[in-house]
């Protein structure tokens, strides 16, 4: 099923490169505190999406997409905390923040806050340290997860039709009926059969795709800007996740929402993504447009990761190279640049003492790695 | 009741889902096999800096190690700073209790109908005019002429020096050497010596409790491999053949549950003949005890079988063709005998708890022989409670040994299964 | 659910069966019988009986019948009769001696139950949401030194307290005056007023045991995907907490109560006994102690039914509360 990308996927989608953002991140920095050390899964990521545009996050399992997609939101599972860095997003309007500050009209009084010592980008908000009332407004509205468990991700308590219907009330406040119905509209939109009567099956009397879709349903109930959606199909099997990608697609197209597709799997952000972050042990390493990426990869790690994926034709028994190496223990982060210990173009004394500069070129393909430093 | 079963089993065991999966990147269209999943090590051969993260406690269990398992535990287990004191504490009352005889003052049986229910002497360090050296006053003795009971006075002109290694009472120490050698005691072994009173018959309640010991902590520990040994094999049947075993003894373990057990081990221990003697009355209180007992392991076990049944490295044995005693023995048991060790250490208190329940009600242990739950007998009475209060002294030892115990066994558990 | 209900009932009744097995087996237990027993009540009066009376007493009572055939004699009265046998001791039907007490120990244990709710629910709750902080470990110390104090032992130092500071008996559920007197709203009130030191008592280590589970329990559930799911939808904190973890924690919560009644009534049977309550515990230990057994024997009986009763009773609230096990019931 895999294809490297095909120029028609990525030429039939005209992205407006001064769309207004949706979502930008500053030096996002998150750190598990663990009693054997401190272990930075996301250590000062910079990433701009913009509106309708779909990113794709890949990386290896463990180099910290999950926890610099949950940091968003501020989701991140404890002892994860966020120590650095801001969460940009537009402000949302007051009367949508009321609404989420709810009855407690206690307004906690923050303390100095790193929102506060760095100027906000024009009509945005910082979420780190914000209000709890301004995240709540945020979260669910501007933006939805879907997460990768659709199996443990739903209350196996309640019905599924409940669990939508609680955040579409939440952020619209409407009658029960109406906003049954609109659960049902959803379920019907994401492909569930027979909605009218699914509404009301607990999340264990559905298979995993459609739990999946029950997700998919749920995060689109509010209208949001920006879906984060975290390996939503990596529990899947392949043919249901080919009709998951197609369902983010024309939902995509149908609502005009931006994506963050986080995958591990370069196939499936080829099928769906405008543009393309790779993450190394909680870097972006390099970001640009899919086609430019697949096409030109620059970073040594991106391209040892599109080496590794096997082209159609290749006979099943060539053994694909994967990255060499390992990923380093996640206390023992390489000094400098932090892929220096698996690279094929490792400097001494250049890459292993300061981390690399982020370098962009014209077409906004940005890298990190001293092999592109101007005086190179 | 299954089900309700069940979900108590995955309550107490259940494997935390899986969020740190670590499998390399896995690319469309490349099968990863599971030889290619890999789990980044730290450095090799750096163990003992093992276990920072789930990953490696995960390699740890899977490879059936039981070395480095062991320390990963005893590592965390360290960590839990309560936990390893109480574990001091436990060591330090299993050697008071082996070394009863020479520890205590006294002994079990030696009495002074003089004294009976004489109060604790205090233990002075300092004499105005004897200087410095251990002693404790004597008493005045006066007889009620109404009750006839014995009242003690303090004489506090009267000096009795307190030595260190004094011989005394004589004893038989573990019964086959006949020694008199006290820890400390007075160095006229006429003299009154009672730290911690003396009951009806004017023995030491110190004495007294230090011998009980041997019964009260013993009985814990047969009574709970009695109880490991049926809970492992029919909770290792039941969890790992699942089907008809399973819901057999499953039944059975329901239906001893079902029973209130004070009222069961009473009636049971009403059955025991009162002509046997204290060896067999021991042996016969322990397998009630244990009746009830091995349920609770049985049902850990179970589970821990259940859920280790779907683990990939089981998977991995079975289809590498290992018999299943090897499977069971080599490697299911290493990797859930931590949690085993922590469940022992918690019911090893429940059976001190119930001997001395059955004791103090005068239907476990009878009254030549004594353990803290005879001895609490004693106490049964809210007028002798109200002349010798001391005599709720054995319940101290009961509260420390027993709270001691289950700080040790919760931080074992803890230590064994830090993903909760 | 209605077909599960029966097949439980069905189950349950298979369990009673057993139970009572069990029971006569004990009954049987120790050595010497019914006929034996009277005839040492004669010998101690000067009588002397013939071993000829002996063998029609036995014949009279059937105990040389094998022990199925005994057995359903014992237990055909008890169910169509009521009747559960002489006591020796008391020289009367067990069945004049045991309701009073039965009534008064299921009122108690049932008492102690909701105490233990109240309390170890709310405490466990916020000892799990707020983990590692003052109040998490004082509950948490609270439910260590809660399971390390044997019953009996808290209950003979209430005792001593009470007598030594209060000049007044702790045991006993009447004052001496309602002891005797029927029924009203004055013995009720007295009886409340007598019955909150044995709740506490009994309670106090079904409490600690059940803070722990709670907080354990809500632990497990506080860090679990769906929660991250309700909180991604802009919930706030307090209302996602009882809307989701809460709730679910509440499962095993009464999945308890099969563990937590037979706990119960056990404490409740010693700390009877220590206290002197007129229930079930001195009147049992009394007949232990004498080997009056077909008096101990129905108490077992009963005591056990009413637990089997109480767990099932608790698995089916438990299917009403979580459609997981419902479902897991339609299956079966
Ligand atoms: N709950 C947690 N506790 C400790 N460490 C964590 C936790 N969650 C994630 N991490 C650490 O953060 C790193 C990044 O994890 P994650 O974002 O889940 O990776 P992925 O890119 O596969 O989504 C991992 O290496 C892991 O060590
Ligand atoms: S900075 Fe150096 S080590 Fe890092 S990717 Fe570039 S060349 Fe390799
Ligand atoms: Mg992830």
């Amino acid at each position: 099923m895999l294809q490297t990308p095909t120029s028609d996927q990525t030429t039939s989608r005209r992205l407006d490169p001064d769309a207004p953002p949706v979502l930008q991140l500053t030096g996002l920095r998150t750190e598990f505190q663990l009693e054997d050390g401190v272990v930075t899964a996301v250590d000062g990521v910079d990433l701009t999406i913009r509106r309708g545009e779909t990113l794709a996050v890949v990386g290896e399992s463990g180099c910290g997409k999950s926890v610099m997609a949950r940091s968003i939101l501020q989701l991140v599972d404890r002892p994860g905390r966020i120590v650095g860095g801001q969460v940009w997003v537009p402000r949302p309007a007051s009367t949508e923040v009321e609404r989420a500050r709810g009855r407690s009209r206690r307004r906690r009084r923050r303390r100095e806050t790193p929102a506060e010592t760095t100027v906000a980008p024009e009509g945005m908000v910082g979420l780190i340290g914000a209000d709890p009332a301004i995240i709540r407004a945020v979260r669910g509205k501007r933006i939805a997860m879907v997460f990768q468990e659709p199996m443990t991700s739903l209350s196996a308590v309640h019905r599924v039709g409940d669990q939508i219907t609680e955040a579409i009330q939440l952020h619209a406040p409407m009658p029960k009926d109406v906003a049954r119905e609109r659960a049902i509209d959803l379920l019907r939109r994401v492909g569930i059969a027979a909605p009218e009567k699914r509404v009301d099956a607990y999340p264990f009397e559905l298979s995993g795709g459609m739990r999946q879709r029950v997700m998919i349903a749920m995060a689109l109930s509010c209208d949001p800007e920006l879906l984060i959606a975290d390996e939503p199909t990596t529990a899947l099997d392949v043919t249901t996740q080919a009709q998951i990608l197609e369902l983010l697609a024309s939902l995509r197209d149908e609502r005009g929402m931006a994506i963050m597709l986080i995958t591990h799997d370069l196939g499936v952000a080829a099928q769906l993504a405008d543009s393309v972050a790779v993450m190394y042990l909680g870097n972006v390493v390099e970001r640009g447009d899919l086609a430019e990426i697949f096409r030109s990869p620059r970073h040594p790690y991106t391209r040892a990761l599109l080496r590794s994926i096997p082209k159609l034709g290749q006979g099943r028994d060539i053994r694909l190279a994967p990255v060499r190496g390992m990923v380093p223990h996640p206390f023992a982060r390489p000094s400098g640049c932090p892929f220096h210990d698996r690279c094929d173009s490792f400097q001494p004394g250049r890459c292993d003492t300061a981390p690399p500069p982020l370098i962009r070129d014209d077409q906004g393909h940005e890298v990190r790695c001293v092999l592109y430093e101007e005086d190179k | 009741m299954t089900e309700r079963t069940e979900r108590r089993d995955t309550g107490a065991s259940g494997t935390s889902t899986d969020v740190w999966d670590a499998s390399e990147l896995e690319l469309e269209g490349a099968t990863m096999s599971q030889e290619g999943m890999e789990i980044p090590l730290p450095s090799p051969g750096g163990d003992d800096e093992s276990g920072p993260t789930p990953e490696l406690a995960r390699a740890a269990l899977a490879q059936g190690g039981t070395a480095s398992q062991w320390r990963l535990v005893w590592r965390r287990f360290r960590r839990h700073k309560v936990a390893f004191v109480a574990l001091w504490v436990v060591l330090a009352i299993y050697l008071i209790m082996a070394f009863a005889e020479v520890l205590a003052p006294s002994t079990a049986t030696a009495q002074d109908p003089d004294y009976a229910y004489a109060p604790p002497q205090a233990l002075h360090i300092y004499h105005p005019s004897e200087g410095l050296g251990l002693y404790v006053h004597d008493f005045t003795v006066t007889q009620n002429p109404e009750t006839f009971a014995n009242e003690f006075e303090i004489d506090t002109d009267s000096y009795i020096p307190v030595g260190f290694f004094v011989s005394g009472e004589p004893y038989e120490m573990w019964g086959l050497f006949p020694m008199d050698v006290h820890l400390i005691g007075p160095e006229d072994p006429d003299r009154p010596f009672y730290l911690w009173g003396a009951d009806r018959a004017g023995r030491d309640s110190l004495s007294r409790i230090l011998y009980g010991s041997r019964v009260s902590l013993s009985i814990g520990l047969v009574g709970v491999a009695i109880s490991l040994v049926l809970g492992i094999a029919l909770g290792g049947i039941s969890g790992y053949y699942g089907g008809k075993p399973d819901t057999l003894i499953q039944r059975i373990i329901e239906f001893l549950m079902a029973i209130p057990t004070l009222p069961l081990w009473l009636a049971l221990s009403a059955a025991i003949p009162a002509s046997w003697g204290p060896l067999a009355r021991y042996f016969a209180i322990t397998a009630i005890l244990s009746v009830i007992g091995w349920t609770g392991m049985a049902r850990q076990v179970r589970g821990k079988f259940l859920s280790l049944r779907t683990e990939d490295f089981i998977t991995a044995a079975t289809l590498d063709g290992c018999s299943r005693p090897r499977i069971i023995f080599r490697h299911m048991v290493p990797s859930f005998s931590s949690h085993v060790i922590a469940s022992l250490t918690m019911a090893v208190p429940g059976m001190i708890l119930a001997e001395t329940s059955l004791s103090f009600l005068g239907l476990g242990l009878q009254a030549p022989a004594v353990s803290w739950g005879v001895l609490l007998q004693d106490a049964q009475n809210i007028r002798t409670i109200e002349t010798a209060p001391w005599l709720l002294l054995p319940g101290l030892a009961i509260f420390i040994t027993v709270l001691a115990m289950n700080f040790v066994g919760d931080g074992l558990r803890d230590a064994a299964d830090p993903y909760k | 659910m209605g077909k599960y209900t029966l097949r439980r009932i069905g189950l349950m009744v298979i369990t009673l069966v057993a139970i009572s097995f069990v029971t006569f087996w004990i009954i049987q237990l120790p050595p010497g019988d019914y006929v034996s027993t009277l005839v040492a009540q004669a010998e101690s009066r000067g009588q002397v009986i013939t071993p000829e009376q002996m063998a029609a007493l036995r014949v009279r009572y059937g105990l040389d019948d094998p022990f199925l055939v005994q057995y359903w004699n014992w237990i055909s009265n008890i169910v169509f009769h009521g009747d559960f046998g002489q006591s020796f001791a008391y020289n009367r039907p067990v069945s004049t001696l045991i309701w009073d007490r039965v009534a008064l120990s299921f009122f108690l244990s049932v008492s102690t139950l909701l105490f233990v709710w109240a309390v170890a629910f709310p405490v466990g709750i916020y000892s799990a949401v707020k983990q590692y902080s003052p109040g998490d470990y004082i509950a948490t110390f609270f439910g260590f030194v809660g399971m390390a104090i044997p019953e009996f032992l808290l209950a003979l130092v209430f005792l001593w307290l009470g007598v030594r500071y209060f000049d007044q008996s702790a045991g006993g559920l009447f004052s001496p005056e309602y002891v005797d007197a029927a029924w009203n709203l004055g013995k009720v009130l007295d009886l409340a007023s007598h019955l909150w030191l044995p709740i506490l008592i009994i309670g106090i280590s079904g409490t600690a045991g059940l803070i722990r589970v709670t907080r354990a329990n809500l632990l497990d559930e506080l860090y679990k995907p769906y929660v991250i799911t309700a909180r991604a939808k802009g919930l706030s904190e307090w209302k996602l907490l009882v809307k989701y973890p809460v709730r679910m924690s509440l499962s095993p919560f009464f999945s308890t109560v099969g563990w937590l009644l037979p706990g119960l009534i056990s404490g409740e049977t010693i700390i009877s006994i220590v206290l002197s309550l007129p229930t079930t515990g001195p009147l049992l230990f009394g007949g232990v102690l004498s080997q009056d057994m077909y008096l101990v024997g129905s108490f077992i009986l009963i005591l056990s039914a009413l637990t089997v009763v109480g767990t099932l009773l608790s698995d089916l609230a438990l299917a009403w509360w979580d459609p997981r096990i419902r479902r897991r019931y339609q299956e079966s």
